[in-house]
């Protein structure tokens, strides 16, 4: 699904990421930690095709050279990025870009365009699985929306479009345990044998209710160490000093 | 090079010219233009003389120059001032005998004309350069005693009315482009709704400046009498052309007691070229005088033509708990350059007014609010509200706001917000990484910018005037 292979990436002369290679196969879940300024939302951000990086290095997705596809080829394609900080827009209605993003990826892929009343239809219920309160789809997107809104509100994206792959950044900082819980099972609902998932945290706990099958250590813009699920626990005692 | 015309084709999709004979008066400003002109209308002797008070003051008079946006100097004997397709001055006027070629302009333009294919529910008043070339559903609003026609046909038809109303919201004497519009004006609409009518559907303008060298001076006036309502709209487009050309207009309304205007311009003239070559001038003057009480003027305007717009739809709250009412939506891309915004001018007690202003600017272009609200000392418990909020995209362009207030009463209440955002890197990335690609984006998040001015237009136009704010953004980003 997603091979980097010798990735770098340089701001301002800056080295960033330095090196870095990992291998995801299509579904499986690989969760990404590390200290923070380590460069996890580079990579992420590199990877759904932020502009602004010196890059090296290839990354094949889904068959495909990553670099060669714009941000939004990348999102029609099925890669998903749920920001670490999602973005305010003003005056734009929340359900409406839901709607909007949802239909230019359908279309993309050749799929009808969904119109208000059959998009309402799936995003009510999709929302009401997530437990997620109604009212904010008519709110201006993102605005005022607390910091766990904000964040259930990408998962919620996510259900919605049901990505290939999926990379998630940072999703669980700042949710309350019923929030985490939540995206957890968002994350587990669309796990299949084709979807995969990158899954950056701080935590073990998302990851207990996710159970990733794979867990990377990225310190100094490279993965300084992976292993499974045991890393994680390892990393929650002690530290990122002994590695 | 003709590659080049056909991709400004595209962007500009209303820049087509139509080929056909034209009457024209003499190049120039002066006495034997105007008498053409007045003879050409087949007017009356009082409205020839009318035009010469307006022509002798002009001699006096300055153009302005406080505004932001410069242009240079027009010269003013370079050009047409009056133009018409051949066939279409002095005839009774009926759609079958009009040159097939209108037909097909308005047909392309949008704007079907033939009885089978008219726009449901609107009815249209045709200007094409000089003249009104057709007004569609005469005879159905003649049943509800509605008047719409040319003010051309007005001023033989009604000159009660006209002179009655006619230069009492813009005085000719008012400023110099107002002034000019007085001595040459040519065609436009009159309207008058009875009192206690309800117009039974939107009333619509269609302006169309064809013949180049020419400059169109619309005119046009609004009666609403007591206890009516009426909804009117203008659209305007003009062909691609290297020339400024000018376009100066004035627009009154008048609403006598208990009666309602809503005025919505969709303005789409010929913005230039991206370097900035060619494009209107159009300078304005609009004017709602709210004489009765309880009266309402509401002024939505969606600006995304012009080389440079210049204008101040305005509200004079004369009638006590008169309302006024301004939603500005003002583009500018490339090297546009607009100067917009409204005066409400508050004499009646209890009189209330609103003004809302939503400016985009991209490319290297340059967007000012300008507006004035002025309360008088007998406007007891008047209030205003102000929101302006300016847009920018990119790092080239401009926005200003320039507010003034002028309060000589204590028993007001007049708020004022405003903001300047950047649609930033971060929100385009977002968008993109959502399957939207840099036009959609923007679009989006400037329909969003918009939506409390574009919820103001007519439904049938609502949709129209979305497309339009996107198309005319097209490029200004990535
Ligand atoms: N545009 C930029 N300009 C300058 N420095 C940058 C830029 N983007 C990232 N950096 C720097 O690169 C480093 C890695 O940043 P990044 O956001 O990828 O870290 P992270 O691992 O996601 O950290 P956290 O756990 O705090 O989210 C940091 O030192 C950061 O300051
Ligand atoms: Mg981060």
């Amino acid at each position: 699904m997603l091979e980097i292979n010798n990735l770098s990436a340089k701001v301002d002369k800056k080295t960033i990421l330095n090196g870095l290679s990992l291998k995801i196969k299509p579904g499986e879940v690989h969760a990404i930690m590390g200290p923070n300024g380590s460069g996890k939302s580079t990579l992420a951000n590199v990877l759904s095709g932020k502009k602004g990086y010196e890059i090296s290095g290839k990354v094949n997705y889904d068959d495909k050279d990553l670099f060669e596809l714009a941000i939004e080829e990348r999102a029609h394609r099925g890669l998903f990025l749920a920001f670490q900080y999602p973005l305010e827009i003003p005056g734009v209605n929340t359900s409406n870009f839901l709607k909007t993003s949802l239909n230019a990826i359908r279309k993309s892929n050749g799929k009808k365009q969904l119109d208000a009343l059959e998009f309402l239809k799936i995003v009510k219920q999709k929302a009401s699985e997530l437990k997620i309160d109604e009212k904010i789809l008519h709110r201006q997107l993102n605005v005022g929306f607390s910091g766990g809104e904000k964040k259930k509100n990408e998962i919620l994206q996510m259900s919605l479009i049901e990505p290939k792959m999926a990379i998630l950044d940072e999703t669980d900082s700042g949710l309350d345990i019923d929030a985490l819980k939540i995206v957890a099972k968002g994350v587990n609902a669309l796990r299949n044998k084709k979807r995969s998932f990158l899954i950056i945290t701080h935590y073990q706990r998302l990851l207990d209710y996710i159970k990733p099958d794979f867990v990377h250590v990225l310190m100094k813009g490279k993965i300084a160490k992976s292993g499974c699920m045991e890393l994680a626990e390892e990393l929650e005692k002690a530290g990122y000093e002994k590695i | 090079m003709r590659e080049k015309e056909i991709n400004k084709l595209k962007d500009y999709k209303y820049g087509f010219t139509t080929d056909i004979e034209n009457i024209k008066a003499p190049k120039g400003l002066n006495k034997e233009v105007i008498k053409f002109i007045s003879e050409a209308k087949n007017e009356p002797k009082w409205m020839l003389e009318w035009r010469m008070k307006a022509y002798e003051r002009l001699k006096n008079l300055k153009e302005p120059n406080w505004q932001k946006p410069k242009y240079p100097k027009i010269n003013y004997q370079n050009i047409y001032y009056y133009s018409a397709p051949k066939g279409t001055s002095n005839k009774p006027k009926s759609i079958d005998e009009l040159d097939p070629k209108i037909l097909e302009t308005y047909k392309k333009l949008g704007i079907p004309l033939q009885e089978q294919q008219r726009l449901n529910g609107i009815a249209v008043d045709a200007v094409f350069d000089s003249v009104s070339v057709a007004t569609t559903f005469k005879d159905k609003l003649n049943e509800v005693g509605v008047i719409f026609c040319p003010i051309s046909e007005a001023i033989q038809k009604h000159p009660d009315l006209v002179k009655k109303y006619l230069g009492t919201v813009i005085p000719i004497t008012d400023h110099y482009f107002a002034t000019l519009n007085s001595a040459v004006f040519t065609d436009g609409s009159f309207v008058y709704i009875p009192k206690g009518v309800r117009c039974p559907m939107e009333l619509s303008t269609y302006f169309r400046i064809n013949a180049s060298q020419t400059g169109q001076f619309e005119r046009t006036l609004i009666i609403a009498d007591e206890g009516s309502y009426v909804s009117y709209l203008e659209g305007c487009t003009a062909p691609m052309r290297d020339e400024n050309q000018l376009h100066a207009a004035n627009v009154e309304l008048i609403a006598l007691d208990d009666a309602e205007i809503k005025y919505s311009t969709v303005q789409n003239w010929y913005p230039g070229d991206e370097d900035g070559k060619g494009g209107i001038y159009n300078f304005v003057t609009k004017r709602g005088l709210c004489k009765g009480k309880n009266s309402k003027i509401s002024w939505t305007q969606v600006e995304t033509g012009s080389a440079i717009t210049w204008k101040y739809p305005s509200c004079i709250l004369r009638g006590d708990n008169s309302v006024g009412e301004f939603y500005s939506i003002a583009i500018t891309n490339n090297h546009q350059k607009a100067d917009t915004g409204t005066k409400m001018t508050h004499i009646g007690k209890n009189t209330k007014s609103k003004i809302i202003s939503k400016g985009i600017s991209a490319g290297y272009a340059d967007n000012t609010y300008r507006g004035l609200v002025d309360i008088n000392k007998n406007a007891n418990n008047s209030r205003n509200y102000t929101q302006c909020d300016s847009l920018l995209i990119g790092n080239k362009c401009g926005a200003h706001t320039v507010p003034y207030i002028r309060n000589k009463n204590s028993l007001t209440n007049v708020e004022h917000e405003a903001t300047t955002s950047k649609i930033s890197d971060e929100q385009l990335f977002y968008c993109n990484q959502r399957g939207l690609n840099q036009e959609e984006a923007v679009s989006l998040i400037v329909n969003g910018f918009c939506k409390e001015v574009l919820q103001q237009l007519p439904m049938e136009f609502a949709v129209e005037a979305q497309k339009l704010v996107s198309i005319s953004l097209e490029g200004s980003v990535g």
